[in-house]
């Protein structure tokens, strides 16, 4: 009798899970007009998760390519919310966690996500804390993997989100390695992104 | 700023009716658009397609206007022209261009039978292949060919006085003349080969009532019966002059129709000469270096420690000292010691020497030591900057002078600055991309676009050079190398000697 009602457990958590994913797809469609990904993401060598139970949805993480100078895309389980904002978080909090080579982060070790603000106009506002600045390698190439890195995990992962504005320790940037503009929201960047 | 396009593409379609009648037409899907070719030859139109945002060309109409020939073999797209290839592959982002990689912003996409590809086709491909220059205006959708002089023409109106101003500001200089041939019409004519015309939409009623092209380089403007007389004063700058054109009513008061035309104060031709070549020491007459990073901003690190604020400001007094040497032209540095220069204070010292051209240097770092190569920056600007990126300047503000005078100063938008100079920087990276050719190491992509703080406020051609990867085991000995940076430093020289000596540039 347990045995049956843990199968029956699993099947309808298994069935939830399918549903929720099928609603997700169907809401990560890449809007009209948007190219898609240079490449189809890979689905290995994917980072550590949370082990929290529950419905999982697949994100699209971004990590540095092989040449140095783009990014390439993985595609990992993330925590579920219906919620947008918390959304949001599970995937950077997801995007944030230290992988293991052959992957390559683009995020300087320590950064921690502060908050995450959205706006009904499609805006996100993403806090980093004072180490994505501090802990950076510095030059532009991996300052504009770092922006982006962060910015597409959002912008191509939600689509209710467009533009992705990067604050510092609570406060607006100019620069976050002294070279890329950060004043104003930023569209993704898709064109950065290649196959493995 | 709509209206405003669409009166210049107007403009530009009503000059190619008058050179082109016959246009060419993408069967099957109607273009949004019309890239303008413009040659000694008759202008040419090539139908533009907007998909997914962006704005393409087919392969067969770039072929049948630049006589190439183009080969749709599988899994191969080519166009050939006198024995140079530009060979592309569907869904593939990377182009070979003679031999040499280029990244394209979108691969070629099949539409009704036909190919299509990013306008960056033209500039950064065919320009590789073809024999005379190819100058691509995305904003104004014009193609140029050879060497052409056709100058950009921005106009604004606005009412004044119970009349109303024009100013008509054309860069690079050319010779404006103004006539008024009938009491109900004003004619433009600007000397070059053609124009790249943006008029005001809208009237000023009874004052000016529109504006017509007469043919490629003459403009009518519409008068209204209010107008009695015209007054016309040409401010030369640096880069451009200015016709001011003051459309005065009668008496300074508002005339009837009825009222005769007086003759206007000023002779109703006003032609104002522009020296075809400067004065001495005109021209690129003060370069700024700025030597990136500083001070507590160490930049990029190499893994054999080498700073790259250090090694900017080597190689930027190596290249001040090649720039006096060879050219004896003033050469500023926004930092000539270790420390610390906020990126804002960078080009507002260029900006505040007016200097001719800004060039910012630095040694680039990745997370992965694999990274290699040079790439040339020239500003970008976010999608979300307000009025895009079309203009940097707002309406004249009129300032009480010395005497108690006006007079009329254009503002600048202090971050958009750079926007009105982009081609300028777009053509001098280009130059330098191809000084580099077969000296430095280059990224599969040598010219590139990205919102960069300390080129947005410059207000003059400004680009960014990231002289190589200093994560780059390799490539941090060589940038150390007394050779390579002399090397660097001369082909940033050569660059700007072919830049100043461009076609429609002043001359020293």
């Amino acid at each position: 009798m347990t045995g049956r009602r843990t199968a029956i457990a699993l099947a309808v958590g298994v069935a939830v899970m399918a549903a929720v994913a099928g609603v997700w797809v169907g809401l990560s469609e890449t809007p009209p007009g948007v190219a898609p990904a240079a490449a189809p993401p890979a689905s290995v060598a994917a980072p550590a998760v949370d082990g929290t139970l529950g419905p999982r949805i697949k994100a699209r993480l971004f990590y540095v390519a092989a040449d140095g100078q783009h990014l390439t895309e993985v595609e990992q389980d993330v925590p579920y919310s219906n919620q947008t904002a918390a959304q949001a978080r599970t995937i950077l909090e997801a995007q944030f966690a230290p992988v293991t080579a052959p992957l390559v982060s683009a995020i300087p070790a320590g950064t921690r996500l502060r908050a995450v603000y959205l706006t009904p106009a499609g805006e996100a506002y993403v806090d980093l804390s004072a180490e994505v600045n501090h802990a950076h390698p510095g030059g532009l190439v991996s300052e504009m993997l770092t922006i982006y890195t962060v910015v597409n995990a959002l912008a191509v992962n939600l689509p209710s989100v467009h533009d992705v504005q990067l604050l510092i320790d609570g406060k607006e940037a100019d620069t976050l390695a002294g070279h890329f503009d950060l004043r104003r929201p930023l569209r993704k960047h898709l064109q950065l992104v290649v196959a493995r | 700023m709509r209206l405003r396009d669409t009166l210049r593409t107007l403009l530009l379609l009503a000059a190619l009716a008058l050179s082109a009648p016959t246009a060419l037409r993408v069967s099957g899907q109607a273009p949004s658009a019309t890239l303008t070719v413009i040659s000694r030859e008759p202008h040419r139109p090539i139908p533009i397609t907007v998909q997914g945002g962006r704005e393409l060309v087919a392969l067969e109409d770039l072929a049948v206007t630049f006589q190439a020939t183009f080969r749709d073999d599988t899994n191969s797209l080519t166009l050939s022209y006198k024995g140079r290839t530009i060979a592309l592959t569907p869904d593939q982002t990377i182009a070979s261009v003679a031999g040499r990689v280029i990244s394209l912003p979108s691969p070629p996409v099949r539409v009704n039978g036909r190919w299509l590809v990013p306008l960056d086709v033209i500039s950064r491909a065919l320009s590789g292949i073809y024999d005379a220059r190819i100058e691509l205006r995305r904003q104004s959708r014009l193609v140029i060919l050879g060497d052409l002089r056709v100058p950009r023409v921005t106009v604004r109106h606005e009412p004044s006085g119970g009349g109303a101003r024009v100013s008509i500001e054309v860069m690079p200089r050319a010779v404006i003349s103004v006539a008024r041939e009938t009491p109900d019409r004003l004619t433009i004519h600007i000397d070059g080969d053609a124009i790249d015309a943006a008029w005001p939409g809208g009237q000023i009623p009874g004052i000016v009532l529109g504006y017509r092209a007469i043919d490629k380089t003459t403009t009518a403007i519409d008068l209204g019966p209010k107008v009695a007389r015209f007054k016309s004063t040409l401010q030369v700058g640096d880069a451009s002059n200015t016709m001011v054109i003051d459309l005065q009513p009668q008496d300074g008061s508002v005339p009837t129709a009825t009222r005769p035309l007086e003759p206007a104060p000023p002779p109703p031709v006003a032609s104002v000469e522009v020296p075809a070549r400067l004065a001495s020491g005109s021209g690129v007459r003060t370069v700024v270096i700025d030597p990136g990073h500083g001070g507590d901003d160490r930049g990029a690190i190499g893994p054999a420690g080498t700073l790259e604020k250090d090694l900017t400001l080597t190689l930027a007094r190596r290249l001040k000292s090649a720039i006096e040497d060879r050219l004896g032209i003033r050469v500023l540095m926004t930092r000539d010691d270790d420390r610390l220069v906020a990126v804002s204070d960078r080009p507002a010292l260029a900006n505040n020497n007016k200097a001719d051209l800004f060039v910012s240097l630095h040694a680039n770092g990745s997370q992965r030591p694999e990274a290699s190569g040079a790439t040339i920056y020239v500003a970008d600007f976010p999608k979300s900057v307000a009025g895009g990126t079309s203009t940097s300047a707002r309406p004249a503000e009129r300032l009480l002078a010395y005497g108690g005078m006006f007079r009329d100063i254009e503002l600048v938008t202090w971050n958009l600055a750079q926007a009105g100079h982009r081609d300028q920087s777009q053509a001098l990276a280009d130059l330098l991309a191809d000084e580099f050719r077969d000296r430095v190491p280059m990224t599969a992509t040598p010219v590139e676009q990205a919102p960069l703080r300390v080129l947005q406020s410059a207000n003059m051609p400004a680009i960014l050079i990231e002289s190589g990867f200093l994560t780059n085991p390799d490539q941090e000995r060589a940038l150390n190398a007394t050779d390579f940076q002399s090397t660097l430093a001369q082909a940033i020289v050569d660059a700007i000697v072919r830049f100043r000596s461009r076609p429609g540039q002043p001359h020293p």
